[in-house]
Formats: C-alpha cells, sequence, structure tokens
C-alpha cells in the first residue's frame, strides 16, 4: 500500500496565535474516500484535528474542504486521485473566517442566502385542493438548481468574493434562479430587481470556478446565465449590469468590436451624473497614460458578417 | 440562560415542520448538532407514501392495511390510520410550499412502487426526495428566521425534567464550547435514530441516538428498542444507502451465481417485498455461501436493464453514488450491496400528537413532545416500510407542532435552577475530559459497532445476544478508562464523538436486551433459535426503563389493534 503524507491545515485558537501545517503518513487501502483518510488520523493518529462531517454520502454537504488548493467534498472524492508528488494537501474552503483546522465560520454564507428571499412566494389565488400542476419540462427548468447541497465549496472558490465580500456568491444567485424559473412563484420580476443590484447576479465574472467545484449537477454558473436571461428578457434593465451588457452587445453588433468609451458610459447611464463622476478619474488617468481607446471609434470591416450572427441568434433564441 | 416558549431539539424534517405550526404565535427555538441543512432526513432517497391515487386507484385505506401488514402487526392500529389519512394532505402542503416534485404525464405528483406497498404509493423528487423535502422546509425556516431562533453547531447534554415535567434542555455550543440552559415551557425531540452504533449503517455519523439517551437519562421509556431496520442494499463495505426506488423502479437482486433470488422468498413481491424479508434474503445467500466475490460476502443490485435513460432520470444519485464510493458504473457492471442497519423503529414513547409517555400506562411526561424517527408512536412497528418514514416525520411534525401550540398555550413557566442543572452537565463533561487510564475511544467504538452488526444484525440467536451484552457492559467500563486527547473549547470534534459514544454505549444495550427477551422473530427481529412469531406471548411492546442503580427494567404494553386481527405475512 503507497504511503501518502496529509499536510493538513492546522489552527487552534485556544492554543496558537498562527496556522501551520502538520503532516501525517498514512498508507492508502484501496478504495477509501479523503473523509475515510481523515477519521483514520483523527481517530488512530490525533484526535484534535478538527473537521465537519455527518452524512458520508455526499448529500448533507458538510465535508467541503480545499484539496491541493481547490475545494471538494471529502466523503465523495477516492483518496488515490488526490496524491500529488506523494502528497495530500488540505484547507479550510476559502472565503471564510477559519474558525479551528479545517472548521470555517459559515455565517456569511448562510447570510448570502437570505439576501435573495429563498423561499417560494406563489400567488395566493392559486391554491387548489389538491397538488398544483407542473409539466415535466418545467420541473426540469429547477431542478439542476434544486439539487444544491448547500457545501459551500462555490463559495469557496469564487473569484468575485474574494475581491468583493458583499457578493451574494454562486450559491445564492442558484437559489434565487431555482424560484425565478419556478411556475409556482409569482415574484420573478421583484426578484429578477432585487437581485440585479449592486453584489448580485452582474457581479459574477464568468470565471466558472464555482461549476467546476460543484460536487453536483447545480452548475451555479449556468444558472446566473439563466437569470441573466431572465433579466433581459423581463426588461429588467434598470441596472449598471443590465445596461453593460445591452450596451456591450450595441457596439458590437454594429461595429463588430467594442466601443470602449461607449460602454462604460451607458452601463452608468448618460443623464447618471454622479456615477459619470466618478467615471472621470479613471478616464483621465487613461488618457495620462495614454491606454485610452480611439475618441472616434472605428469598426472591422467585415460588420455583415457581425450583424449576421446577431440576427441569427435572435432566431435561434424565437425558436 | 436562554429563555424560549418552546424548545425544538432537531432540525430535521420532524423538527422543523413542528416548528412552522408555531411561529408567530410563540418564541420558538430551534437547537441543532449541524445546520438544519445537513439534517439526516435530507438522505432519505427514494420516496414519501401518500395514497394520492395519481397513476392508480390507490386509497389510504390499503395504505393503512399494508403499513399494519408491513409492521408485522405491532404498529399501534390507530397511530397508522391517523398517518395514512392525514398523508395526502402533508403532501399537498409540501407541493404548496414549493417542493419540486417529479411530474407524471398530466403533471400531477409522480408516484412509483415501493416495496410492501400494494400500489404506485410513493411520490417523489428524483432519487432525492427527503433533500427537496427537507430543503423546502429549511426555506420556509429562513423566511421566518425574524420569528424563529435557530442555534446551529448546539449539542444538548441534557434534558431537565423535574417532578414530571420538562422544563428545558443543557446544551454546549460546539464553536465555542459554552455551555449554557435552555429554559422553555415545552420542548420537542425530534433529534432522529440511533443506527451508528452499527459497523455497516446508512446512518450518517451525527445518528447516534443523543436525544433518545438523554430522554431516558431524564427518567423517560425507551420502547421497541430491539427493533433496527435493514436495509437490503447498502453499498458494499460502505454501508450507504442505494434507494429501494433502484428495485421499484425495476432493479433485480442477484446472487452470486446470477439468480434472481427473492423468486424463493417472495415469490409474488420479488424485490418489492418489505424490507425485513429482502434484507433476510439477501443475507441467507451470503451465509449459505452464494454470496458474490472473493469473499463470497455480498449481492448484486442489477441496475443494467433499466437502460440509461431511465438510470440517470430516476436515479441520477444512485448512479453517481455507486460510480464515486466503489468505481461501479451501474450501466454496465452490477452493483456490490449487503444489509445495511439503516432505521430505527424504537425510540422515546408518544401518544397519536407526540406526547411523550411517562410508563406503560399511558401517564404523561408533562410538556415533553418527540416526533420522527427519535419517537416510537407507534407507526412502524417492527418493520417500516420504505417511503413511511418521511411521511411520520411530516405528519407527526405537523400534529406535534399542533399539540405544543395548544399545550403551550395553557401552560405556565415551571421554574429551572440553573446552577444545579449547568452542574450536573458539567459533571458529565468533567467525567469524560477527565478519564485517565490505557483505553481508547477508536477501540471502543469500533468493537461496539463490529459487535451490534455482527452479534445483533440481520439475524439473532440467544448466545449471540447473551455475548453482545456481556461485551457491551464490558465497553461501558471500559469507557470509564479512556481519556480525552482534546481538551480545547473551540469545536471540540473529540469531545462530541466522546458524548456519542457514551450514547451509544448506553442505548446499545437496550437494543440487545429488548432482543434477548423478546423470543420470537417480528419484522425487523429475526431469531434463528425463535424463527416464529408467537402473538400470543410477544404481541406487545417493549418499554425500557432506567433504574435508580444506573440498570434497566423492562416493561410491557399491549399494541392496539383496531380493524386488522393479526394474520400471516405473505408476500
Amino acid at each position: 500500500m503507497a504511503k501518502v503524507t496529509f499536510r493538513i491545515f492546522r489552527y487552534n485558537p485556544d492554543k496558537e496565535q498562527a496556522s501551520r501545517y502538520q503532516d501525517y503518513i498514512v498508507s492508502l487501502e484501496p478504495g477509501v474516500t479523503l473523509l475515510n483518510c481523515l477519521n483514520k488520523i483523527k481517530w488512530e493518529i490525533d484526535p484534535t484535528l478538527s473537521y465537519r462531517m455527518s452524512c458520508g454520502s455526499a448529500i448533507c454537504g458538510s465535508c467541503a474542504m480545499k484539496v491541493n488548493g481547490h475545494a471538494l467534498l471529502a466523503c465523495k472524492t477516492q483518496a488515490s486521485e488526490l496524491v500529488r508528488d506523494g502528497v495530500i494537501q488540505i484547507d479550510p474552503i476559502g472565503n471564510s473566517p477559519v474558525m479551528r483546522d479545517l472548521v470555517v465560520d459559515l455565517e456569511p454564507f448562510w447570510g448570502a442566502f437570505r439576501k435573495v428571499e429563498p423561499y417560494l412566494m406563489p400567488d395566493s389565488r392559486d391554491n387548489p385542493e389538491r397538488e398544483r400542476l407542473q409539466t415535466a419540462a418545467q420541473f426540469l427548468k429547477i431542478d439542476a438548481a434544486t439539487q444544491c447541497i448547500m457545501c459551500a465549496a462555490c463559495w469557496s472558490d469564487c473569484n468575485s468574493l474574494e475581491v468583493d465580500n458583499l457578493f451574494y456568491g454562486p450559491a445564492a444567485l442558484a437559489k434565487a434562479q431555482r424560484f425565478i424559473y419556478d411556475s409556482r412563484d409569482a415574484k420573478k420580476r421583484d426578484r429578477l430587481v432585487e437581485i440585479s443590484k449592486l453584489h448580485g447576479m452582474w457581479d459574477c465574472t464568468h470565471c466558472g470556478e464555482c461549476s467546476t467545484r460543484c460536487p453536483t449537477e447545480v452548475k451555479p454558473l449556468a444558472r446566473i446565465e439563466e437569470i441573466r436571461e431572465a433579466a433581459m428578457a423581463e426588461g429588467v434593465h434598470g441596472n449598471n449590469g443590465a445596461r453593460h451588457a445591452l450596451a456591450f452587445r450595441e457596439t458590437v453588433s454594429k461595429r463588430g468590436l467594442l466601443d470602449e468609451n461607449y460602454v462604460p458610459v451607458r452601463s452608468v447611464g448618460f443623464f447618471n451624473i454622479m456615477g459619470l463622476l466618478e467615471l472621470l478619474p479613471v478616464g483621465l488617468r487613461m488618457f495620462i497614460r495614454r491606454k485610452n481607446p480611439p475618441i472616434i471609434p472605428h469598426g472591422i470591416d467585415n460588420r455583415k458578417e457581425v450583424r449576421k450572427i446577431f440576427s441569427r441568434q435572435k432566431e435561434f433564441r424565437r425558436d | 440562560m436562554y429563555t424560549h416558549d418552546v424548545i425544538i431539539v432537531g432540525s430535521g424534517l420532524a423538527g422543523l415542520r413542528a416548528a412552522m405550526e408555531l411561529v408567530g404565535r410563540f418564541d420558538v427555538a430551534i437547537l441543532t448538532k449541524v445546520y438544519p441543512s445537513r439534517s439526516h432526513s435530507g438522505a432519505a432517497q427514494g420516496g414519501v407514501a401518500a395514497a394520492l391515487g395519481n397513476v392508480d386507484g390507490d386509497t389510504p385505506e390499503a395504505h393503512i392495511f399494508d403499513t399494519v401488514k408491513g409492521s408485522d402487526y405491532l404498529g399501534d392500529q390507530d397511530a397508522i390510520e391517523i398517518m395514512c389519512n392525514d398523508a395526502p394532505a402533508a403532501i399537498y402542503e409540501m407541493e404548496k410550499l414549493g417542493c419540486p416534485f417529479s411530474r407524471t404525464g398530466e403533471n400531477k405528483i409522480a408516484q412509483r412502487a415501493f416495496g410492501g406497498h400494494s400500489f404506485q404509493r410513493a411520490c417523489f423528487s428524483a432519487d432525492r426526495t427527503g433533500h427537496a423535502l427537507l430543503h423546502t422546509l429549511f426555506e420556509q425556516s429562513m423566511k421566518n428566521a425574524g420569528k424563529l431562533q435557530v442555534y446551529s453547531e448546539w449539542y444538548v447534554t441534557r434534558l431537565i425534567v423535574e417532578d414530571g415535567v420538562a422544563r428545558g434542555v443543557v446544551a454546549f455550543d460546539i464553536k465555542t464550547g459554552r455551555l449554557e440552559v435552555f429554559h422553555g415551557k415545552t420542548i420537542l425531540f425530534a433529534t432522529g435514530g440511533y443506527g451508528r452504533a452499527y459497523q455497516i449503517t446508512s446512518n450518517a455519523y451525527a445518528n447516534t441516538g443523543d436525544g433518545i439517551t438523554a430522554a431516558y437519562r431524564a427518567g423517560v421509556p425507551l420502547m421497541d428498542m430491539e427493533f433496527v431496520q435493514f436495509h437490503p442494499t447498502g453499498l458494499y463495505q460502505h454501508g450507504i444507502l442505494l434507494s429501494e426506488a433502484a428495485r421499484g423502479e425495476g432493479g433485480y437482486l442477484l446472487n452470486g451465481l446470477g439468480e434472481r433470488f427473492m423468486s424463493k422468498y417472495a415469490p409474488s413481491k420479488m424485490e418489492l417485498g418489505p424490507r425485513d424479508i429482502v434484507s433476510r434474503s439477501a443475507q441467507t445467500e451470503i451465509d449459505e455461501g452464494r454470496g458474490a466475490g472473493p469473499n463470497k460476502d455480498y449481492v448484486y443490485l442489477d441496475l443494467r436493464h433499466l437502460g440509461k435513460e431511465k438510470l440517470m432520470e430516476r436515479l441520477p444519485q444512485i448512479y453517481n453514488l455507486a460510480k464515486d464510493f466503489i468505481g461501479v458504473d451501474a450501466m454496465k457492471n452490477p452493483v456490490p450491496i449487503q444489509p445495511t442497519a439503516h432505521y430505527s423503529m424504537g425510540g422515546i414513547p408518544a401518544d397519536n400528537d407526540c406526547q411523550v409517555l411517562a410508563d406503560e400506562k399511558g401517564n404523561l411526561v408533562k410538556g415533553f413532545f418527540a416526533a420522527g424517527e427519535c419517537s416510537c408512536v407507534s407507526v412502524h412497528g417492527a418493520n417500516r416500510l420504505g417511503t413511511n418514514s418521511l411521511l411520520d416525520a411530516l405528519v407527526f411534525g405537523r400534529r406535534a407542532g399542533k399539540k405544543l401550540a395548544e399545550v403551550t398555550g395553557g401552560m405556565d413557566w415551571s421554574p429551572v435552577d440553573e446552577r444545579k442543572e449547568l452542574d450536573a452537565a458539567l459533571n458529565e463533561i468533567r467525567a469524560l475530559r477527565e478519564a485517565s487510564g490505557s483505553e481508547d475511544m477508536t477501540s471502543i467504538r469500533s468493537e461496539l459497532k463490529n459487535t451490534m452488526t455482527y452479534k445483533a444484525g440481520v439475524y439473532r440467536n440467544g448466545d449471540d445476544l447473551g455475548q453482545a451484552h456481556k461485551k457491551i457492559k464490558e465497553l461501558q467500563e471500559r469507557f470509564k478508562r479512556a481519556p480525552m486527547a482534546d481538551k480545547g473549547n473551540t469545536f471540540n470534534t473529540n469531545m462530541v464523538e466522546s458524548l456519542e459514544l457514551a450514547h451509544m454505549l448506553e442505548y446499545s444495550e437496550l437494543i440487545v436486551a429488548g432482543a434477548i427477551e423478546r423470543k420470537e422473530s417480528r419484522g425487523a427481529h429475526a431469531r434463528k433459535d425463535h424463527p416464529t412469531r408467537d402473538d400470543a406471548g410477544w404481541l406487545k411492546h417493549t418499554m425500557a426503563f432506567k433504574t435508580a442503580d444506573g440498570g434497566y427494567e423492562l416493561r410491557y404494553k399491549p399494541v392496539r389493534i383496531t380493524r386488522f386481527q393479526p394474520q400471516e405475512r405473505k408476500y
């Protein structure tokens, strides 16, 4: 059996000021999961090692942790797949304050859900004696998002959260999708307006880490894209994020490339004096360093082709 | 000291459902040793039973009879009637709250077949029904955030009962180690089952029966503890649940010779016999040398003939579990399985409104309620039918909430001596923290779990049970000499595990004690030395009482039979 070094992040505020790594050497038996190994370490080598776990079968979401730099569920991952040069490095999940060892404070994560009003708000008149009807196709629209086990793996590796700790995060936005697309919910538009605000759905940078790390089929990035589509379709455009998307589309469809002078101004709003003034310092700095785009925008030669793509896409959407 | 009108311990389906009846009218607190979304209700896969009749001519009447028969006539029939009659309303209610259910061609809630049910009765959300229901109620708890205080990662160590009145609990904050008294007018335990005492189990690490033993230590009897359900399709060696829905959708069970062995044991129902019978059949195949693999210690669940589309639409989680945990592609190969300890039929005895019984005569512990798997109402008797557990939690969680509202409203505050309760709890913890000796918790726990699986498992006999009892007494003594390595305050999981082990050692003795005395085979309790059911001697519930000297006393309570006289149970 291969001997593997488990390099585990340790921190105990009762005893020490700083964190450290501790190595444990364990023989990997065939077929063992990472959680099996951690339990072996805790029960046979060092009972002071702390981490969360409960169901052991990938449904409760307790045992998310960072392994070799990325979040995963310890209970469902074969340990043998994680060995890098004889070592498995384990850290607590990211974007969360560490409480002890691999245990983090999850309050910010739970708090994000509350921002999206995560419960069905039906029309009170839609109240038949038996169940409300829903087609299989309607069920399928929320099938992915309802698989979320709230493990916070997506939260851990989210790049937007790393720079903005008020960002709602992928899981909460996926939760919002689950209601926005639920045929039984009556507050679609209100929800879209609410989560279009600053730190909401438009603050995702599409890096895709959330979907890569998600241990279920939720794939939050795809859900975020769906809510953005819904916002566009519902005409919820009165915010920087939506205007930015529209401006992007306008300039590309017109000239075949991005007009970098137009997009920021259109995103903030032409009559938003305060907002425009806020753009000024950035613009000036760019100008001084000669990073500013040409004042008079040019286009690409073959604009017809680009317009064709856009009209095709329009037809495709209609289908 | 924290004070709330109603204190609910446990945040699974039963606890959250009860809370919904109370928010806005009372100051309600929920204590959970995990987070609500981590509760083990979420692990239930296949479905929740209700005679909606969406795909066939099902009726609550049929559901009642199936459940009585499934319980091997140990279930209390008036309680079963309540559960089955309330079932459709309970499901419609969850649908109204937004629970995502799979749908039929007519856009109604889809229903499928399940073991021991004579109609397609299991409403489902793919193969994660418990998860869908749990998250729906968790959503409601977030909606009621201002009116409902949830204390997550708090571990309840004591139930306070004085002069026959429940007054609160003592709990510590796992995050900081801080000990607090929670004073309430009424207390509901919805703390789940006790299957973790077994080596091969589908239960979460958290399912260590803490609530059940806390009640027992406070003088409350425990009922029918010997009835532990074994689920036939646990993933080999892991014990992880592969839903019965796999068989409901048409999966086969094969032995090592490739035979569909259920034809010998339940020729008319085949793989859809009730769990006790299917588990025994699988175990018999293994015991008689017809298992598969190098050690012939497992059988197979074969899903290959269902086809990719059905497998991925109806059983995606099953497919992923087999792939991730033992590397088997269920589309290409049969999945190795073995019976796994799954559900606790026994628990805290309660009446049909979830009020806890103080004795076999029907006296109540005033202000104390129990619902869900930790309770024994008893709707499952000697063997629970698949999909009746989520239903039990929903229906009796709701009933508990309604009765709690009524009782709490008319109840005065009974005083609590905070210092005394804290001291008692501290002493218990101190005894664990300051234990010294050369024993270690890990060996004790693993010896206990092996004893339970191999001496008090699917098949039992007097000799094995006697040895198990002796072993548990020995382990209880050794545990006193097992030091706790971690003396810290912040997130000390070593201490939590130590408290949990103390619980397991205590209630395991009661499982074995009840099994030793019960000299018959009924439902999940199968004795090779007493292979038949004995209605004349044993159509009664076991009640275990803690005695003043720390031992126990077993007494018995008659089964309530309304309409269905016991008859031979054939499938």
